[in-house]
């Protein structure tokens, strides 16, 4: 099947504000300008959910990637104060099927147009986004440019534009997107438990549900070290989701190996279970065109039970499924396995108390299927005092 | 978990006749469900009523019970088969409730039978509102507040507290059956005490309305491993207070952010663990308020329901077909999703389009009736459609549905704005084209969303679909962009043209000059995340075209449409038909077709499946997508009923292809005169008729033939608007009200033929040979719509003289008319007469019955017909039987008996005296060895409560079918009835050693010394069961009092 994408005859509007859609390979797409109007770049990924967008758009995983989102109608329920999962939009471009001219929900407070525009975040409208997924299934995430306003010249230029900025392959992001200054988010009800959170780009649900167990979260800057973890005095370790090569994470990774040899209680998410495996020895691999949804099956190996979860990850941790690895921190399995494509999803350590997984207990967006593993971290802590 | 090997053969209850609330939907999961249990080699036996389901079909089971689904009857059946297992949740309420039945009278422990799919408690924690309420407050959900009656004083007592208006809701009801919203005491007297007849438990539930709420359904499934998966979320847009059934809805839902929907779907998931629907599917119900977010859970059904017929169609996950597979010990995991392949059945669908459903109403056949949507269903169809936004989606379904009005419009003068406002408060019929003809005359969404509470976001939607219809009507030129945005918006060429006051073929032709065509998207499950393998398509405005190039020859099938009186699931059925046997004779078989209801929709059923409406439109783009793939054969329009044959000439008109009887053929069999010039050289009698223009001839006319003559309009199905007209009065009235004769709208006046039977025939013509289907006889005289009549076959008092006469008549017709194909047509015996009443050169309604009365794949033969083949050809293959036809039956063969069911129960204050209207909404069949217990099952099938098996029976029958009522009413002496007789059929009784009381004729009115009549003791109550087989004048009507009384 030829996945070259027919341009449109001329732009889905006359509202004479075109945009255009330009991937590294040549194929160009055009639209219609929302939000900030200008060029940004950035790696083009397509989510599948069909809702939390506002969550997806300030999910720091999404740091430099264009999101195209396979929903047909979005902005339906505008923008509230609830629901964001950091401070601002990390999300560099949005590229959509049908922008929703009104926000209608009891909680909105703006529409995604005027805060797309707020956060400078360029978005391209009209757009045959399932054309565009199939693409990137086909050919693989690549690098990709929106273009508008003064922005869109001539394709030549545009495609260099393109060209000349940087992949996600090798990219160290964490330093952008971590906190620069550490925080507490304290426990609800009593203290049971203290955690330190390495921030490489957290989302604001994970700290909220550990809380919400009785855990306080001291929530860190990527580059602290071991020591100043250390003299937190936690009962245990997470590490946060995030985006980037995690081949890059080095020091987080010397973070976790530290934790380990020390037994203490680990948990990692998404990025967070990519410096896992590596402290673990194990490499990463990049997707060809990732897990970006909140529909896919993963199968808990040890119950054999299927939870519905939230995945954002363009990289995996490259293990052995079916047989126990022996590490210098002794016996690992694969604990949790994606049955879409039989990706890694989670790591089990079987001599230290660590754990992580590749997907998103902390959904938002997403099914809840999945939060009982910080149950699991709250048990792993207890039972390590 | 594998499957179990414990279990070897599977006892699967269909849901009977077609009825409101329960239609087709039934039929799709319920020949899933068999496809898949034969495919695992386990021994399917079937128990279902309904003649016209796919699934009754021979190959889907291993054994098949034509049986009424009544506890005896399945035990029966259980008695002679000792299936392991019984799976009840595929039949709907009828299924289900048998089965709580058979497990509650100990028939299923007696048998060693296990009911799989579902268990009795949870059934029970389900579908009793009361249990199902505590379930919903242990897993920390809310529900409306309510009260559990028993008695009509007790529903008087709860009111004190819950106060008006107040929803009441019998349980183990479906489609609502007896519910409804009580607004004062009197209300609350007539619908609580018609609940507390429907609810087998004599049980309602008073609750605190919540009207006006936004309306959410969640489809889930859940395996024995305890995996859930919510297949699909839909939104009403209609907010509460009107059943979902007949509500506008949309799929997925649109106006949740992520955190209300993931809180539904918590709660959704803890409630069908909590009942513990352990493995299958279950439908759960929520309403959720639109100003602060509140969760109220309204209802679940533990088993498969229309909503999963309809969420299975939107999303591409077989819900019944999974369904099976969980039942027979499968778990999600272990089933592979057809479409991808590559990914299991344990995922939730993503949609990367938007599904609207639009319910199709019929009270246009009511007058009478309340056409105000509350919580009993009132629809009796439905149309889906599919679009990569909603506008587009819903536009295309507003046009499905196929009615008058049910397209967005833009008159020059429409009505004034206040009279609009003062109606959209109401929910009915039509209100959303209400909504958007007050949004284009300017009120604002705030003041449409006071009125109906209708979601701000779909109101704007509406904003801006007229936005988009004024833009079309004032640009001085249609540019192409333009033109590319109001199909994207959904238009019709129609709708463009209407806006810019030309033809609908001029917009095509402009354009397709300019290259705007539609692209035809594929429904994954996984919005393109993995490839796809099953080519279902729905069209749009959009990029990038998934059409594949094939090299086998298509034939494209266009199919029925929504349910409707007088053309449903019948019609589906010889689609379906039509469809498997081309596939085997290695055609490409393509479905168009926009019923979310039926197989034909079924993504399994053709080799390509295109959900569009059937309108020329819609339909010439899926011919000119398909021709530009592969070579195309032609296109069938004879299987779908009235809609498909009425596009067929057009369709010719744009150089279509078209198979099997010619447009020509079909218009000189439905144009009245050309076809009376027919029958007239063919010698053939028919009533007097003539044609109308005027009022005036219509008088001229009707004194020339003498009354009681039968107007009509002309080009009609269903008898649409066809009446018995007594004397001048009457006739001028009709005129007036009904038709407005004019030349281009003709009044058809026939004699009325008096006491006389009525035939159906079903025949083959090939254009040199006939294969005489079957002769119908109906039990009620002519006069009363054939869709409507009980009929039996072979005919119970046809003789073979007379048989020969039909079979030489039909012959005739099928030359005179030139048909390829199937051929129906309707003859009337009036003194020694054989009058032609009617002939369709087409599938008629009743083609399901005849081939499973006969066993002959009508169908089938007139696909293959259609392409050419011959009946000898047929014969030789063995599609059809080597020698003789439906004209001969061998004796001793098994007597069918037809009886239709009426919806008028849902109707109150409408007038059940049937006419030459048809107004049924399904059918049963009886079968057995002499007509009395094929009539007695036919009944029974029909009835809820069937016949009894004992007590007193009036019988009065036209003398023709004296003897033929004689062993019948022998075996109910036998049974221990104590049989009432008329005069005239006493004696004959008395005559043949049966002793019968004699009772007066209704005529006659109650005797001197009060003796009752026929009709004032059915009114008595002292009478159990009532044969009656009219005969013309005074004892027609008696008749229909009886059967109404009855
Ligand atoms: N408490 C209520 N207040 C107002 N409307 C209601 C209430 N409960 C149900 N309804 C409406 O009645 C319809 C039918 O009720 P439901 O419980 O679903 O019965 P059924 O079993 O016939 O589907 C629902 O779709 C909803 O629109
Ligand atoms: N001349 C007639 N005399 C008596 N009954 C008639 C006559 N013509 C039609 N009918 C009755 O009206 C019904 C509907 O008429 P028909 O021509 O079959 O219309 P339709 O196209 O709706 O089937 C028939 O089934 C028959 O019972
Ligand atoms: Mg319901
Ligand atoms: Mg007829």
């Amino acid at each position: 099947m030829s996945f070259t994408i027919p341009m449109l005859d001329e732009p889905d509007s006359d509202t004479g504000d075109p945009a255009l859609v330009v991937l590294e390979d040549g194929t160009s797409l055009r639209g219609e300008a929302f939000g900030a109007r200008g060029s940004v770049f950035g790696e083009a990924v397509f989510a599948t959910g069909m809702t939390g967008y506002q969550e997806t758009l300030t999910d720091p995983s999404y740091h430099r990637q264009v999101i195209v989102m396979t929903a047909p109608h979005v902005g339906n329920t505008g923008m509230n104060r609830e629901d964001p999962e950091s401070g601002r939009i990390w999300a560099a471009g949005f590229v959509v099927r049908d922008l929703s001219p009104v926000a209608s929900n009891w909680r909105a407070e703006a529409t995604l147009a005027t805060e797309l525009a707020a956060g400078g975040v360029v978005g391209v409208r009209g757009v045959d986004t399932r054309a565009l997924t199939r693409h990137l299934r086909e050919r693989g995430a690549m690098r990709v440019g929106l273009f508008s306003g003064e922005a869109l010249t001539d394709a030549a230029s545009m495609l260099d534009q393109v060209k000349q900025s940087p992949g996600m392959l090798g990219a160290d992001l964490s330093a952008e997107v971590t906190t620069p200054e550490p925080y507490t988010v304290p426990a609800e009800g009593a203290e049971r438990l203290r955690v330190v959170a390495v921030d490489l780009g957290i989302k604001r649900m994970t700290p909220a549900l550990l809380a919400r167990r009785g855990i306080t979260v001291e929530v860190v800057p990527a580059t602290y070290s071991y020591e100043q973890i250390r003299a937190l005095s936690p009962d245990g370790l997470f590490l946060s989701n995030g985006p980037g090569d995690p081949a890059t994470a080095d020091h987080a990774v010397g973070l976790v190996q530290a934790a380990l040899a020390d037994r203490l209680p680990t948990f990692g998410i998404c990025f967070g279970n990519q410096i896992l495996g590596r402290a673990l020895g194990f490499g990463t691999y990049k997707l060809t065109y990732g897990h970006r949804g909140i529909n896919q099956p993963v199968q808990d190996r040890t119950t054999g039970k299927v939870e519905i979860t939230a995945h954002n990850h363009g990289f995996a941790v490259d293990a052995p499924l079916d047989q126990e690895v022996v590490t210098d921190f002794g016996r690992v399995r694969v604990s949790h396995v994606c049955l879409n494509d039989d990706v890694v999803e989670g790591l089990q350590c079987l001599d230290v108390p660590a754990f992580s997984v590749q997907y998103h207990p902390e959904a938002a967006a997403g099914p809840h299927d999945s939060a009982y593993l910080f149950d699991r971290f709250a048990a792993a802590m207890a039972g390590g005092n | 978990m594998p499957r179990r090997t414990d279990i070897s053969s599977v006892l699967v209850i269909g849901s009977g006749p077609i009825v409101i609330g329960q239609a087709c939907e039934f039929d799709y999961s319920g020949t899933q469900a068999c496809r898949v249990l034969k495919a695992e080699g386990l021994r399917v036996v079937l128990v279902n009523s309904n003649p016209a389901t796919i699934m009754t079909d021979p190959e889907f089971a291993d054994a098949t019970y034509i049986e009424p689904i009544t506890p005896d009857f399945v035990e029966k059946v259980i008695e002679q088969e000792r299936p392991d297992a019984l799976l009840p949740t595929l039949g709907g309420q009828t299924a289900l409730n048998t089965a709580v039945a058979l497990a509650e009278n100990g028939v299923l422990e007696r048998y060693g039978v296990e009911l799989i799919g579902a268990d009795i408690d949870a059934i029970q924690r389900g579908e009793n509102r009361e249990l199902f309420k505590e379930i919903v407050e242990q897993v920390g959900a809310e529900s409306a507040r309510s009260q559990v009656c028993h008695t009509l004083d007790e529903c008087l007592a709860a009111v004190g507290d819950l106060g008006y208006p107040v929803v009441v809701r019998p349980s183990f009801t479906m489609g609502g059956a007896g519910s409804g919203m009580a607004y004062d005491e009197a209300d609350l007297r007539r619908i609580a005490g018609s609940g507390l007849a429907a609810s087998p438990t004599t049980e309602v539930l008073l609750e605190e309305s919540i009207l006006g709420w936004k309306e959410f359904e969640l489809e889930l499934m859940r395996d024995r491993n305890d995996n859930v998966v919510v297949v699909c979320s839909i939104e009403n847009v209609d907010p509460l207070g009107v059943h979902t059934g007949d509500s506008i809805t949309v799929a997925p839902a649109l106006t949740l952010t992520d955190r209300e929907y993931q809180r539904m779907r918590d709660v959704g998931i803890a409630v069908i663990r909590e009942v513990g629907v352990d493995t299958g599917g279950c439908n759960i119900q929520f309403a959720i308020h639109p100003e602060n977010g509140r969760i109220i859970v309204i209802e679940m059904n533990p088993r498969v329901s229309r909503s999963s017929a309809l969420a299975s169609k939107a999303t591409g996950f077989p819900i019944a077909k999974i369904a099976a597979k969980l039942a027979i010990g499968y778990t999600l995991d272990e089933i592979p999703n057809d479409i991808t392949r590559q990914t299991p059945a344990s995922f939730e669908p993503t949609l990367d389009y938007i599904v609207v459903k639009v319910p199709r109403f019929a009270f246009e056949k009511f007058p009478g009736a309340d056409d105000t949507l509350t919580t009993t269903m009132k629809s009796v169809g439905e149309a889906m459609s599919l679009g990569r936004n909603f506008a587009q989606a819903l536009q295309k379904a507003l046009r499905s549905v196929e009615q008058r009005g049910s397209e967005f419009a833009w008159p020059d003068q429409s009505r004034p704005l206040a009279e609009l406002l003062a109606e959209v408060g109401r929910p009915h019929d039509g209100r959303l084209q209400k909504v958007q003809q007050a949004l284009w005359l300017g009120a604002s969404v705030e003041q449409l969303y006071e009125i109906t509470a209708i979601d701000p976001w779909f109101l704007e939607q509406i904003v801006m679909i007229n936005a988009m219809a004024d833009r079309v009507r004032e640009a001085e030129r249609m540019s192409p962009s333009l033109l590319r945005q109001a199909k994207q918006t959904g238009f019709s060429d129609a709708q463009i043209a209407a806006l810019r006051g030309t033809r609908e073929d001029v917009i095509r032709g402009v354009r397709h000059a300019l290259g705007i065509r539609p692209v035809f998207k594929t429904v994954d499950t996984c919005a393109a995340e993995f490839p796809a393998y099953t080519p279902y398509h729905y069209s749009s405005y959009d990029a990038q075209t998934e059409v594949e190039p094939r090299e086998r020859e298509a034939v494209i099938i266009l199919g029925s449409g929504p349910n409707r009186i007088g053309q449903g699931i019948e019609f589906d059925y010889s689609c379906v038909h039509a469809t498997l046997t081309l596939r085997e004779a290695g055609y490409e078989a393509i479905m168009v077709n926009c019923n979310p209801e039926t197989v034909s929709t079924d993504y399994d059923t053709a080799n390509r499946l295109y959900f569009e409406p059937l309108t020329l439109e819609d339909v010439l783009e899926v011919i000119a997508a398909e021709q530009a793939v592969g070579p195309l054969a032609g296109v069938i329009c004879q299987l779908g009923g009235q809609t498909p044959l009425g596009l067929a000439a057009r369709l010719k008109a744009e150089g279509v292809p078209l198979l099997g009887t010619t447009p020509e053929a079909i218009h000189l069999a439905e144009e009245r005169g050309a076809f009376g010039q027919l029958l007239h050289d063919a010698g053939l009698p028919v009533p007097e008729h003539g044609l109308a223009r005027s009022a005036a001839e219509a008088e001229q006319i009707a004194d020339r033939i003498g009354y009681p003559v039968l107007v009509r309009p002309s080009y009609v199905l269903g008898g649409r608007g066809m009446e018995i007209v007594y004397d001048r009065s009457m006739l001028a009235d009709y005129i007036e009200r009904a038709t407005q004769a004019s030349p281009e709208h003709p009044v058809l006046v026939d004699e009325f033929l008096d006491d006389a039977i009525e035939i159906d025939v079903d025949a083959l013509y090939d254009g040199t040979e006939l294969y005489l289907g079957g002769v119908m006889e109906h039990i009620e005289e002519a006069g009363i719509h054939s869709g409507d009549s009980a009929c039996a076959l072979p005919p119970m008092t046809l003789g073979r003289h007379e048989l020969d006469q039909v079979r030489a008549s039909t012959l005739a017709i099928a030359q005179g008319v030139g048909v390829r194909g199937l051929l129906n047509i309707q003859f009337a015996i009036a003194g020694d007469r054989l009058y032609v009443l009617e002939a369709n050169p087409r599938a008629s309604r009743t083609v399901p019955f005849v081939s499973k009365a006969t066993g002959v794949p009508l169908a089938k033969a007139a696909a293959r017909i259609a392409v050419g083949e011959t009946i000898a050809q047929l014969r030789a293959e063995g599609l059809l039987p080597r020698t003789g036809d439906g004209s001969r039956l061998p004796v001793g063969a098994a007597m069918a008996v037809k009886e239709a069911v009426m919806p008028f129960g849902r109707f109150h204050g409408v007038d059940t005296v049937l006419g030459p209207e048809m107004r049924s909404t399904g059918e049963v069949m009886g079968i057995d060895a002499d007509f009395g217990t094929a009539f007695a099952k036919s009944q029974s099938g029909a009835y809820a409560s069937g016949l009894p098996l004992s007590g007193r029976a009036i019988i009065t029958v036209a003398n023709r079918d004296k003897r033929s009522m004689i062993f019948p009413v022998k075996r109910l002496a036998d049974l221990g009835f104590e049989i009432l007789a008329t005069e005239g059929t006493a004696d004959v009784l008395r005559r043949n050693g049966l002793k019968a009381t004699v009772l007066r004729k209704n005529a006659q009115g109650i005797g001197p010394a009060g003796e009752p009549t026929t009709v004032s003791s059915i009114m008595a109550g002292d009478v159990d069961l009532v044969v009656n087989t009219p005969v013309g004048g005074g004892a027609r009507t008696d008749g229909y009092d009886i059967r109404t009384a009855a």
